[in-house]
């Protein structure tokens, strides 16, 4: 089979993915799908998301040799790609531009979002003042107090965020009620989902729209190197700056794909994100994917430093990945990412955020035993302004 | 023929409208759903919509998921709501009962454990909400093959091109969201139904029921004048929710006769 092809027509990664959604929605995904089918292969509508992503995000963004941390990590060759130096701090942007164009083309002047650490919202907040669009985002309680200032941000831009106190008050219960939203307000809105889950055709469309971080490190590996890394490393949440990166790679089998999970105060001690690493297949959100339940199917609050990957599913490409043998995931703990997050503060002069920080960790495990001429390509998913309140916080110090 | 077929066809025969209330399983607390049960039976119900609490009630207002929200804090497993059907079959073995809850729930206990489970406690009917019949595929046929009828929605947003389709896969009766939105939300327009009714029996023989919206006596009325089945959810839940512990099942069981006149008047 070739993994191009996939999903299948109703959104099938194997036994993962497809549409799971009451029949409100029904009408509204196949609208959805029809339209993104009709616009990929829509000249106008490329060179217009291309034009975006050049003059508007800066792209395309760079990859970078950290030769410091290589050196100090002491083995294989750490490479960056530089998705924090995107507009607005992060790749989610990548995926809110598409969206919105899509919504534009479809008529929808009303767009809402869900939010966790709040870098999809901003993402959101920021297309939709572009391109002139009301935007409502979703954002669970807890998270609305732990990430003030993108709140704040968003409100800047002109957005409305709604504070979701239902069930745990995070990202999961902000999706639920941004599908809440969606189901009442299906004619005029546009639901822009922040990441590479949901159900079909989102999962399909947000790792077409993050492709483009696959596509350029491929080409700047062969020019910088002359050769594609011997491992791509990327943090997933919901997984979509890992499937951006890892979809154009698996044309490159040799190349190991390494998915990196927040694995909070450890998998063993239940308090952790790692849903590919410990979850069990089920169906949420609209999609069937590895979860995180407990024994009677309900789903189980998470735990991590970082509330981007505080996410008790996973998109239903990984868990497709995962079981065909294409891609690893493990779980790497906070304090092993909030530990790598000063090492690329202190040694190359960047702060990342702690999502990419656990992709960091990682490399840091992988490098010493790798030889001096191996390379290891992490995806520097975003950059950490929005995380220096909660490094503080833990480091004892009062701001 | 399934008790909700035999149920439907006694209706029809007394020229009457079947009323369907909804309760979440094990709200207030486990002990309350037995007894609620069977006073919804005195106070005249034809059919039992038994919600299964989910951690996330993506199709569900406020209302709901808070009684969701209850009963997880109780503790409810679907083992549990089982459970409390099969007690209830004790005593009464006419009013079908029907299941609604979400897919995971059942989809980790394994489809085929859940039928057999739900089939022997005495389940009639099951609608997992976020599985469309395109997602059912293998799932209506298992239910079936235990002898559940696999209930499916229609929504305002359903293309007339799908009605068929949903149709061929549903069993005992369909039921028609009577609108954009979750449950608990107001608005109803009655004319838009009947034209949607009308749509839908061209292409369903199966008797529709139609939620989401009524309130009260007159709105019950005015869906009962139009549908086969007239179902009520986030009212009767609120009802529970407000009422003191010791009035649940009295002020329950009021609200309901209330809901059956209204339903009753439209057959005069
Ligand atoms: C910088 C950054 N990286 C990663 C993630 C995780 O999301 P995903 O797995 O979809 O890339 C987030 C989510 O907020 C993020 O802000």
């Amino acid at each position: 089979m070739n993994l191009n092809d996939l999903p299948d027509s109703r959104g099938h990664f194997g036994p993962y993915g497809g549409i799971f959604v009451a029949e409100t929605l029904m009408a509204a995904l196949e609208e959805l799908r029809v339209e993104y089918d009709k616009a990929r292969k829509d000249p106008a509508f490329m060179a217009e998301y291309a034009y975006e992503l050049k003059h508007y995000v800066g792209r395309p963004s760079p990859v970078y040799h950290a030769k410091r941390l290589s050196e100090q990590y002491g083995g294989a060759q750490i490479y960056l790609k530089r998705e924090d130096l995107n507009h607005t701090g992060a790749h989610k942007i990548n995926n809110t531009i598409g969206q919105a164009l899509l919504a534009r083309r479809m008529g929808k002047k009303r767009v809402i979002a869900e939010t966790g650490a709040g870098q999809h919202g901003v993402a959101s907040a920021t297309v939709a003042a572009r391109y002139g669009m009301e935007c409502v985002v979703y954002m669970g309680e807890e998270d609305v107090q732990r990430q003030a200032p993108n709140v704040f941000r968003m409100k800047l831009l002109g957005a409305t965020v709604v504070p979701v106190s239902s069930g745990s008050k995070t990202l999961k219960d902000a999706l639920n009620e941004a599908m809440r939203d969606w189901v009442t307000n299906v004619e005029s809105t546009f639901y822009i989902l922040g990441t590479a889950a949901g159900p079909h055709p989102y999962p399909m469309l947000v790792r077409d729209f993050q492709c483009v971080i696959g596509n350029e490190a491929i080409a700047q590996m062969q020019e910088l190197t002359g050769r594609q890394p011997d491992c791509v490393v990327a943090c997933v949440g919901g997984g979509s700056n890992a499937i951006g990166i890892f979809h154009p790679y698996l044309a490159h089998p040799e190349v190991r794909l390494i998915g990196v999970e927040a694995g909070g105060s450890g998998v063993e001690s239940g308090k952790h994100a790692a849903t590919l690493t410990a979850g069990t297949p089920g169906v949420l959100h609209g999609f069937r994917s590895y979860l995180m339940q407990d024994e009677n199917g309900q789903i189980i609050e998470t735990h991590s430093v970082s509330a981007g990957l505080d996410y008790p599913g996973v998109g239903p490409e990984h868990a497709w990945l995962k079981d065909a043998h294409k891609a690893e995931y493990i779980a790497v703990n906070d304090d092993e990412a909030l530990a790598a997050f000063h090492d690329l503060c202190r040694f190359e002069g960047i702060i990342p955020a702690l999502e990419s920080s656990h992709a960091l960790a990682q490399a840091k495990k992988l490098a010493p035993t790798l030889k001096k001429e191996q390379i290891i390509l992490v995806n520097l998913s975003g950059r950490g302004d929005k995380d220096i309140n909660t490094v503080a916080r833990i480091s004892g110090i009062q701001l | 023929m399934s008790r909700i077929s035999s149920t439907f066809a006694r209706i029809k025969g007394e020229g009457k409208k079947a009323l369907i209330p909804f309760i979440t399983a094990g709200d207030p607390g486990k002990g309350y759903t037995v007894p609620l049960m069977h006073a919804l039976v005195e106070a005249g119900v034809d059919i039992i919509e038994l919600g299964v609490p989910f951690s996330d009630p993506m199709a569900d207002g406020p209302v709901i998921q808070r009684a969701s929200e209850r009963a997880l804090a109780n503790k409810v497993s679907l083992r549990d709501v089982l459970a409390m059907v099969a007690e209830f079959r004790k005593t009464n073995t006419d009013t079908p009962v029907v299941l609604m809850g979400y897919a995971n729930p059942v989809e980790h206990m394994g489809y085929e454990a859940f039928a057999k489970a739900a089939s022997e406690a005495g389940v009639d009917g099951v609608l997992t909400v976020d599985i469309p019949p395109e997602e059912s595929l293998g799932v209506a046929d298992v239910f079936k093959a235990h002898g559940l009828d696999p209930i499916f929605l229609l929504s305002p947003t359903t293309p007339e091109s799908r009605v068929a389709e949903v149709a061929k896969a549903a069993g005992g009766f369909v039921y028609y969201v009577s609108l954009k939105g979750v449950t608990g939300s107001a608005n109803l327009d009655t004319e838009d139904v009947a034209r949607k009714i009308a749509m839908i029996r061209s292409h369903c023989a199966l008797p529709v029921g139609v939620g989401f919206g009524i309130r009260d006596a007159q709105t019950a009325e005015a869906i009962a004048r139009i549908a086969d089945a007239v179902v009520v959810g986030s009212r009767i839940v609120g009802e529970i929710e407000s009422a003191p512990e010791d009035e649940v099942v009295t002020r329950v069981k009021y609200l309901v006769e209330a809901l059956r006149r209204g339903v009753d008047a439209a057959a005069k």
